[in-house]
């Protein structure tokens, strides 16, 4: 379904514990510092213990739903790489995908039920023409923490969304309290320019 | 000013600025975040309740004292709480009571899906339904307006959605605080034996009269006529659902959802060709349409459970679907929600698995117990069954359940409703083992104090509820303390107390890791490549810090067999271990080493 509403839509998946939820709220704050209409979508309590963790973001001049449906998702970023696959229908055969080069088992699979599936990235690479792979959690390390991985994955992310180099910092400060600022402040640099754009 | 606000945080910014200093609740996903937010504003009272109907209860002394009262709780805490509604619904509220109902279509976070408009029309209460945070803001200050003026408590109803999206909220300057508080009995109104609640009885229904009134002329109700073809009656997150994928059909958009507006329902029907009724769970507006003579398309074409989404609409109603990309014919093993690393409650679980008991859960993180490796628990109903379960079963089973029947709680559900049931063991001679899992906070809605941990909701300094002289008071046989990190201590103690008659309450104490009160720094453990020998051992806690490496996916060479028959070994993740050590006491091969 072509939709009229030129509204954009965001889907972050990780595991519990990744930081999923602060970046969204970082990059739905910095949306609506630039003066868009933004909406955000998330599960929190049950489901957020070590489980699959999932974040809609979407904006435009104006949006109604939170969430995007199936086919809608105009971007995946995907914190784990396992992850990535469970929201696939999620996805168009236009949409982009960031993929964080990092693997959390699952119980099934530290308990050797199941395999974890191995070659995710060459499924991806058939599926969309748009490919960003990295391991956010290396960088994260060299720019001091590896906790601030989410915000790699910001910085990644923050090429291809409307919102000006300065509203970035300015959200980053405001998001951490004053000893967290600057580990934070590289790792979104760290992440912004680990790529070509 | 704008601000980006979740729901939650939306509604108690809009208590706020209508004046509202007072509020009590009970913790409940997706309800938490709205006292939460409610009591660090300036000049409120907050309290954390230790259940839904103390909280309403609270609420309705607070709005008879003359103020405005919200009173926050998830969907199931409103069956707690259902006792004191129908009857402050005959009362009416004098000052301002507003309650606000978190349901929970698709159950994220709950043990079923109830839908609580049934709710209004059961209590004869109006009910408002916000579809984003900024109406959330605004639709708790239409509710104690409503509430003010025709005295009647209303419901704010939300469902997970409404609460956890996040959306741009206009904030308005706070309405000062006006003292209107007082002490005037009126017994013809507030003592409910029944010669008085008769006559309050008909002054409900003369008030529902008013409010369906009310309900045409409501500002919330609103017809946006568009394309005449289509027409859609909705409320709530559904609205803008259905906005996003059919933004050309006409609209009848509901604030208020009961009393509904039957003039406005009547003349938005005339003007469009073909009527749709959008609503997640029960057909409550559908059949309160179709009651009214007028014909509409809703549940058989919409699905009757789960939440929806835009994508749901747009297919039940055009039949088609979208273009997505293809899942890839390979398994993708599942990530269910499970304990976190250096959970005291895998200590315990681990051993009543290990003595195979049957155990009655209750309704917390521990629940989650009932998965594969720990197999833990075996029943899940409500907030404090696990206790008159374990009774009712041992009382049925007499020497066939003897020694094999154990209730578990948390320490916030025991105070919520696990009291009354341990009267009941002590009083009718029960044998059941009851423990409770007293990790010193509620830990699966968040991290919120209880009159156990010593602080109030505003952080106060205050008495703690001690589990075992309480136990001994109410007259238990047996009291005793374990710490889950000790396996054997912990063992030797259930079997002990399962072996003795009697009744009996172990009290399973250990701080949640992640409780910040009381975090402990310990070191990482690391597994040595020269003794694991691969039995698997340790990984049948199930902590996500530890992992299996299997040799066959490591090329010749990069690793180390200890026993000829060796598969592979265990791994732990030093970011996320905490040290807790609960997998090293089971090796045989002392491999689980402290770091440092």
């Amino acid at each position: 379904m072509e939709r009229k509403d030129k509204v954009r839509r965001l889907l972050l998946a990780g595991v519990g514990g990744q930081g999923i939820l602060k970046a969204s709220d970082m990059i739905c704050t910095a949306l609506m510092y630039e003066g868009l209409d933004v909406k955000k979508s998330e599960v929190h309590g049950m489901a957020q213990r070590g489980g699959s963790v999932t974040s809609h973001v979407l904006y435009g001049s104006k949006v109604f739903s939170p969430v995007a449906g199936r086919g809608e998702v105009d971007i995946l970023i995907a914190f784990e790489i396992l992850e990535s696959l469970r929201y696939i229908n999620y996805l168009k055969p236009t949409s982009k995908v960031i993929l964080n080069d990092f693997r959390i088992n699952p119980p099934v699979v530290n308990l050797g039920i199941m395999k974890y599936p191995e070659h995710i990235e060459d499924i991806w690479k058939e599926q969309v023409t748009s490919l960003e792979v990295i391991k956010a959690r290396e960088i994260a390390r060299k720019a001091g923490n590896f906790r601030s991985e989410n915000v790699v994955m910001v910085g990644i992310l923050a090429r291809h969304l409307p919102v000006k180099r300065e509203i970035w910092e300015r959200v980053i400060n405001e998001s951490f309290s004053e000893d967290l600022r600057d580990v934070n402040i590289r790792a979104f640099q760290l992440g912004y320019s680990a790529l070509p754009s | 000013m704008k601000a980006l606000l979740s729901g939650n945080e939306a509604i108690a910014r809009g208590a706020y600025e209508y004046g509202v200093r007072f509020g009590a609740g009970y913790p409940g996903t997706p309800s938490t975040e709205i006292l939460e937010a409610f009591s660090k504003y300036e000049g409120v009272y907050a309290e954390w309740s230790p259940n839904e109907k103390v909280a309403l209860e609270v609420g309705i002394g607070a709005a008879l004292a003359g103020e405005k009262a919200l009173v926050t709780m998830k969907h199931v805490g409103l069956n707690v709480a259902a006792d004191p509604l129908f009857t402050v619904s005959y009362t009416g509220t004098n000052g301002a009571l507003v309650i606000v109902s978190a349901d929970d279509p698709s159950m994220h976070s709950s043990q079923n899906e109830q839908d609580n408009r049934n709710y209004a029309k059961f209590a004869k209460v109006p009910l408002l339904e916000p579809a984003d945070s900024e109406e959330a803001r605004r639709y708790v200050k239409i509710a104690f307006e409503l509430s003010e003026k025709f005295d009647t408590p209303v419901i704010l109803r939300t469902t997970t959605r409404v609460s956890h999206s996040k959306g741009i909220v206009e904030l308005e300057e706070p309405t000062a605080y006006e003292d209107k508080r007082m002490i005037k009995p009126d017994v013809a109104k507030y003592v409910m034996v029944p010669a008085m609640a008769r006559g309050r009885r008909h002054e409900v229904e003369k008030r529902l009269r008013a409010l369906k009134e009310y309900a045409n002329t409501c500002p919330e109700n609103r017809i946006e006529m568009a394309d005449p073809e289509v027409g859609i009656i909705t409320a709530g997150m559904c609205y803008n659902y259905a906005k996003s994928v059919f933004p050309d059909y006409s609209y009848l958009k509901l604030g208020l959802v009961y009393p509904l507006p039957e003039r406005l329902i009547r003349d938005f029907a005339s003007r469009v060709k073909k009527l749709y009724v959008i609503e997640e769970l029960d057909p409550f507006i559908e059949e309160q349409v179709k009651a009214m003579g007028i014909s509409v398309v809703g549940k058989e074409i919409f699905p009757y459970a789960g939440e929806f989404d835009p994508g749901i609409i747009y297919e039940a109603i055009t039949g088609k679907k979208n273009i997505t990309l293809t899942p890839p014919e390979i398994e993708i093993p599942p990530r269910p929600p499970n304990l976190c690393p250096g959970c005291p409650h895998r200590g315990i679980f681990y051993v009543l698995g290990k003595l195979q008991v049957f155990v009655t859960g209750d309704i917390g993180c521990y629940t989650l117990a009932f998965m594969k490796p720990l197999e833990g628990l075996h029943s899940c109903i409500c907030m404090g069954a696990s206790v008159s379960m374990a009774h009712g079963m041992s009382k049925a089973l007499k020497e066939k359940g003897r020694g094999k029947i154990v209730g578990v709680i948390g320490d916030s559900t025991f105070l919520h409703s696990g009291i009354t049931p341990l009267i009941d063991i002590v009083y009718n001679k029960g044998e059941a083992v009851i423990v409770i899992c007293d990790n010193r906070t509620t830990a699966m809605t968040g991290m919120q104090d209880h009159p156990g941990t010593g602080f109030t909701l505003q952080q106060e300094l205050t008495k703690a509820v001690n589990y075992e002289e309480l136990g001994r008071v109410l007259g238990l046989d047996s009291v005793r303390v374990v710490d889950p990190y000790d396996l054997k201590e912990t063992e030797d103690v259930l079997k002990e107390e399962l072996s003795r008659a009697g009744s009996s309450l172990i009290v399973s104490r250990r701080a949640c890791v992640l409780y910040r009160r009381e975090k402990v720094k310990q070191e990482s453990l690391w597994v040595d490549e020269e003794k694991c020998v691969g039995c698997r051992q340790c990984l049948n806690v199930g902590c996500p810090s530890l992992s299996w490496i299997d040799f066959s996916d490591l090329p010749e060479g990069a690793y180390k067999k200890i026993t000829k028959k060796q598969k592979g070994r265990a791994l732990i993740d030093a970011d996320s271990c905490t040290g807790c050590s609960i997998c090293a006491q089971l090796c045989s091969k002392k491999a689980i080493l402290r770091k440092g």
